[in-house]
């Protein structure tokens, strides 16, 4: 009990205290103190804000205090004392078709802003940056296949490099995923072995990463920064040790890290031109054979023909190799 | 249990014409309604304690960041009822923790106090029957739970896998309900359920045969009492969702035993899958643990305003309404596992159409007591804090009922502190309510009302500071299930966990109160609350005889609701 107050006292200083706290947040993690959500940093979460802050609140709270305020009505003006004699009615229709026809009116209207939101963040744009996440027990795995960059693990950060960086314990790891500042950032989501989920409070996102399954969701960081995000599904035992930390760089740096990760921008591209180069480097041999052949006797042309016609058959029984795979 | 059996034999003397069964026949081969009501309120309020004190070491944990008391060489591992010999099992314990307190608190608290307990004692009462229909089945239903409280407990003490016991939240997803738990702690939480729904199923089989078949002449469905209702619809709910549990988690019992691959991406199966199947029951669930307190707190507010209930059939439809629509919006619970945006945008829709039904309640309750003549009496006093807390903790499911907002929401402490409004503080202040309510009635002996009151405000107070708090941690992100956390979020968690303790003094206060009413013993009243209360109960003896209704009363107007 002395302890309860103890704490009680110790509450009500450091709520004072932590007033001024709730003037000024930090972006991309939480606010010490903080009472609201976590402050946006992309256009989503900035519509979302408006939604929750703008509409939902406000409703949310009229509708509270309406009852309240009814409650303490009738607790005054209708307790045994004010009021001996009870009335004896029990229905008005009025006020019961009031009561069910204005709570649809405002649910419409909040509809209204629920479904734009929601498929806004369904309306996926072209996206400059595909990341795969995968979630492992207890870890995540980062991947970027347009640059040639293979998955790379991201684990939390120990509890005394954090404090020696000075960056948050618990939601810092030790390889972020680093995008662009102003890109769209496709984030595709699976794992490996139990369900993560994907959540990044600043950008209000929050996507399940399931075996089997491969979910998409995207954001486009309004400044440069770091954001962080825990796992938001049981997974087991270190369910609360598997932070994703996102730094959010400038084109010019992001460039810089792909390189230095050994992947390189043009990834595809090059990728794309090399498969073309090689394409023509056979058809340069095959024309060289050809023309070879033709200067050969017959009994070499039908050897060449035997081997062309093996290797056609090597590339036509892939496909109907790998189609009961598919099923 | 001494003190009940020595309560009931002080009334031997005047009730020698009911013929009451000697110790061991009456309390453990039971057909009377009305003592496997008491036992089931005995065994929710030993639950309610065992799921307390989990509660208990979740917010010890939580008071700071940093590991304290999961961790090895803690106070709670030295004393060994964990297994937390190394880091990772401490870590273990933990989610079995926070997995055993959410199962106990609805399988074997919150629905044995409501259904079984306040169920079997006034549904055949208020609708002037004689017992329920099928009384040896009764008694198969209460102890089928204590089967299944055994085998949750033996769950929690054998190996899961990871350590001691299953730790993978009470919604029991796969793969880390197969694949991740790899021990027999599983099978026996998929036993316990088991065991539990198929209590479940007969008792609410047993509801339904009563409510349908054994009303007093007069006792219209139209006439009936709202409690009597509340449980109608709550069985149904019972009756239709349990099964789809039960198919679900035989399928992860043979997933996890004999190979199959229902819910296993890797033979064809789907983890999401599971989910759709769970949440079907699951939604269902949640408002089989609120419906009842619904009939409960319309009984109290009519009985202390002295004025009938406003909108009598509104009432009794919208909880129907509520049970309907409550089978067709589990998806809510599942925005972010990946599903077709259309079907997200019906489940946000389905879900706020509750909001409406709801609200009826709500303003009913209100217009009950317009007009009325109010007396603050311990069940009004709960029945009060009930409309407010759960107006709170309705308003926030119309938050997280959109899906645009969920996605920052979903499992964070903002969902905890919602559920812990409509449930800890909803239907746990409606089970406190018809406790107080009924206390006179089923136990023949006066609560003291200084101490009734002081247990509700301790416990006002209290609840409150540990949940509103968790609503600015959701808010900021802080996601549940988590053994530690992140400093930002201190502040908060450190009011919640002192407002654990401030919880907990409320409840030894309702001991003390127990303790107190058995020492004194102030006779009981057949009608303790006057003119307001209307329904059978109150024309009985406090406590009712053995038997009642050997002839059925004869209902002639509609004043008994």
């Amino acid at each position: 009990m002395g302890k309860g107050i103890a704490g009680l006292t110790a509450l009500a200083s450091a709520t004072l205290l932590s007033g001024a706290a709730w003037a000024s947040t930090t972006v991309g993690q939480p606010t010490p103190g903080g009472i609201g959500l976590q402050e946006a940093a992309s256009p989503l979460k900035h519509d979302a804000h408006f939604f929750h802050d703008g509409i939902l609140m406000p409703i949310i709270t009229g509708i509270t205090l309406l009852v309240l305020g009814l409650l303490i009505w009738v607790v005054v003006r209708y307790n045994k004392k004010a009021n001996p004699t009870p009335a004896k009615w029990s229905h008005n229709t009025t006020i019961e078709v009031v009561w069910t026809l204005v709570p649809v009116l405002i649910l419409a209207f909040i509809a209204v802003f629920s479904f734009r939101l929601l498929y806004a963040y369904n309306d996926i744009p072209d996206p400059d940056v595909t990341v795969k996440v995968t979630g492992y027990q207890w870890n995540w795995g980062y991947e970027y296949p347009e640059y040639g960059i293979s998955e790379y693990i991201s684990n939390i950060l120990p509890e005394d490099e954090a404090r020696a960086q000075g960056v948050p314990y618990l939601l810092a790891a030790d390889e972020p995923m680093v995008v662009p500042v102003g890109q769209v950032v496709r984030l595709t989501v699976t794992a490996s072995d139990v369900i993560h989920a994907v959540a990044l409070p600043a950008f209000g996102l929050k996507t399940d990463a399931v075996p089997g399954r491969v979910n998409e969701t995207w954001f486009r960081a309004e400044r440069p920064g770091i954001y962080y995000g825990q796992c938001s599904e049981l997974c087991g035992i270190n369910h609360a040790y598997m932070p994703l930390q996102i730094n959010v760089v400038t084109q010019a740096e992001f460039e810089q890290w792909v390189a230095s990760r050994g992947g390189s921008m043009t990834y595809l591209a090059d990728q794309a031109a090399e498969a073309a180069a090689a394409e023509a480097a056979a058809a340069q041999a095959a024309a060289a054979a050809a023309a070879a052949e033709t200067a050969a006797t017959t009994e070499a042309g039908t050897e060449a023909g035997a081997e062309a016609a093996a290797a056609e058959g090597e590339t036509t029984t892939e496909p109907t190799a790998s189609a009961p795979a598919a099923q | 249990m001494a003190t009940v059996q020595s309560a009931q034999a002080g009334h031997d003397d005047h009730h020698d014409h009911d013929h009451k069964p000697g110790f061991f026949t009456r309390w453990f081969l039971s057909t009377n309604h009305k003592d496997i009501g008491t036992l089931y309120l005995l065994f929710a309020i030993m639950a309610g304690i065992i799921g307390g004190l989990m509660s208990g070491l979740i917010r010890w944990e939580l008071a700071e960041p940093g590991l304290q008391v999961f961790t090895p060489g803690s106070m709670l591992a030295q004393m060994g009822l964990f297994d937390m010999s190394d880091e990772s099992r401490a870590k273990h314990a933990y989610n079995v923790v926070v997995t055993g307190h959410a199962l106990v608190m609805i399988f074997f608290m919150v629905m044995p106090a409501m259904i079984g307990g306040f169920g079997n004692w006034f549904v055949p009462i208020m609708i002037g029957a004689p017992d329920m229909a099928f009384p040896r089945m009764n008694n198969i239903s209460f102890w089928l739970l204590v089967a299944a409280w055994v085998l949750l407990l033996m769950s929690m003490f054998v190996d899961g896998g990871p350590g001691r016991g299953f730790g993978g939240g009470w919604t029991i997803y796969p793969p880390l309900s197969t694949s991740g738990h790899t021990g027999p702690a599983m099978d026996l939480a998929i036993f316990s359920l088991h065991v539990a729904g198929a209590s479940s199923i007969l008792g609410a089989i047993n509801f339904i045969t009563t409510i349908f078949n054994m009303r007093a002449p007069g006792m219209t469905l139209h006439r009936m009492p709202l409690f009597a209702w509340s449980i109608l619809v709550t069985v149904f709910l019972l009756l239709l969702s349990l099964p789809v549990l039960a198919g679900a988690i035989t399928m992860l019992l043979t997933d996890r035993n004999f190979g199959t691959s229902f819910f296993n991406p890797a033979g064809g199966g789907d983890p999401v899958m599971f989910q759709h199947l769970f949440w079907f029951f699951g939604h269902p669930e949640v408002y089989i643990l609120i419906l009842p307190g619904f009939g409960i707190i319309s009984h109290i507010v009519s009985t202390f305003s002295r004025k009938p209930v406003f909108g009598y059939l509104a009432m009794a439809y919208a909880m129907v309404a509520i049970g309907f629509v409550g089978f067709i919006v589990w998806a809510h619970h599942m925005f972010t596992v990946g599903m077709n945006v259309d079907l997200r945008a019906y489940f946000t829709a389905a879900t706020m159409v509750i909001a409406v039904p709801t609200g009826v309640k709500i303003f009913s309750w209100i217009a009950t007591m317009w007009g009325g003549s109010i007396d603050f009496k311990t069940p009004m006093l709960w029945a009060l804090g009930f409309i407010f807390l759960f107006t709170v903790g309705g308003v926030t499911g119309v938050v997280l009922a959109n899906a645009g907002i969920d996605y920052s929401l979903h499992d964070t402490y903002y969902v905890v502190a919602h559920f812990h409004y409509v449930l800890s503080l909803g239907a746990v202040f409606a089970i406190f309510a018809g406790f107080y309510y009924w206390f006179e009635k089923m136990f023949g002996v006066r609560y003291n009302e200084f101490l009734g009151a002081l247990h509700f405000w301790i416990m006002f107070v209290g609840v409150n500071l540990v949940f509103f708090p968790q609503h600015f941690l959701g808010l900021q992100g802080m996601p549940r299930r988590y053994v530690d956390y992140p400093e930002a979020y201190t502040l908060w968690n450190h009011v919640s966990s002192v407002g654990y303790v401030i919880t907990m003094v409320g409840v030894a206060v309702f001991l003390v109160m127990l303790v107190e009413a058995a020492i004194r013993r102030r006779p009981g009243r057949a009608n303790p609350w006057g003119e307001g209360a209307t329904t059978l109960e109150w024309t009985l003896s406090s406590p009712p005889p053995f038997h009642q209704f050997n002839t059925p009363p004869v209902i002639k107007d509609d004043d008994h609701h």
